[in-house]
């Protein structure tokens, strides 16, 4: 993490803000000179009096993730000022759909051959998947209402061209690596 | 300005009156006002007018939704919003295709038996 006392070298948070950065900086440790682009992202989208707001309202321990997603989510919005690191949920979420008719479609296969018949193009009987899709469909994202009839769908906006890398390996819940993805680093 | 006359869910928030070309009432009306507390508690109300009104007037709708997705996602984690989504949906994913394979590979195994 950086460090205003490093060589009195300033964060780029007070950098950019053009101010002393002092000892104490609540920028300092996660906002290193070297990145000026994080802050200038998470500046232009969130404002650093909502940062500095955010981060006084969360544990130490927590103020590193909590800056790495907004940095995330700021820099998924400057590319895509529409839907920001909404997109990217869109498509994974579309990911998920697909991956579960391929394991349905599969496991129908294997309960055939289970039972000893050849499979063909049958449809999928339901319920035979063990995989629920990270957002229900009877819990649509809330403004899937603009969507035509999709009501109870995932959202979808236009053609989504790549996910984002995450910056960082943690899961949220600590106890898994991210498997990251396609698409630019950040 | 909301029809009727009304004022937007933001102009009542910011305690100001509703202009007719207010950017915010086409978005943000009255009748959700958690809607705009949330864009403006993450976002602040400037930066989300500085960002709508950087859009075509076609894609502010959509642009409104997912700010205030993020916002609420935001306001439920603090720490990760809806990064934590993303988090999950990578590792559902990544699951679906380990078991996908591991069903793929049983079903090979059951062939090559028909087949030997």
């Amino acid at each position: 993490m950086a460090s205003s006392s490093s060589y009195n070298s300033p964060c780029a948070a007070c950098k950019f803000l053009r101010r002393k950065c002092m000892p104490g900086c609540i920028f300092a440790p996660y906002f290193p000179p070297e990145e000026p682009q994080k802050f200038a992202n998470v500046h232009k989208i969130f404002g650093a009096s909502n940062v500095t707001k955010l981060l006084n309202e969360l544990l130490p321990h927590q103020r590193e993730d909590a800056v790495n997603s907004l940095a995330y989510e700021a820099e998924a919005r400057v590319r895509d000022p529409v839907y920001g690191c909404v997109g990217a949920i869109s498509f994974l979420q579309r990911q998920v759909q697909r991956l579960q008719k391929e394991l349905d479609a599969a496991n129908a296969d294997l309960i055939r051959f289970a039972c000893n018949e050849i499979p063909t193009a049958l449809p999928v009987p339901p319920g035979v998947s063990s995989i629920q899709p990270m957002v229900p469909r009877q819990r649509p994202v809330e403004f899937s209402r603009r969507i035509g009839n999709e009501g109870d769908a995932f959202y979808q906006p236009p053609s989504y061209s790549h996910p984002y890398i995450l910056p960082w390996s943690d899961n949220p819940s600590g106890d898994i690596n991210d498997g990251g993805g396609e698409g630019n680093n950040m | 300005m909301m029809p009727g006359g009304g004022r937007c869910a933001a102009c009542k928030y910011l305690r100001r009156r509703c202009p007719s070309d207010c950017i915010f009432s086409l978005y943000f009306p009255a009748n959700d006002p958690q809607r705009f507390a949330r864009v403006h508690k993450i976002y602040g109300a400037s930066n989300v007018a500085k960002m709508l009104q950087q859009l075509p007037a076609n894609l502010r709708a959509e642009a409104a939704d997912s700010l205030s997705f993020e916002a609420r996602h935001r306001v439920e984690d603090p720490v990760y919003g809806c990064v934590g989504i993303i988090h999950r949906l990578h590792q559902q994913i990544q699951n679906a295709e380990t078991q996908l394979a591991k069903t793929q590979a049983q079903l090979f195994g059951f062939i090559n038996t028909i087949i030997d």
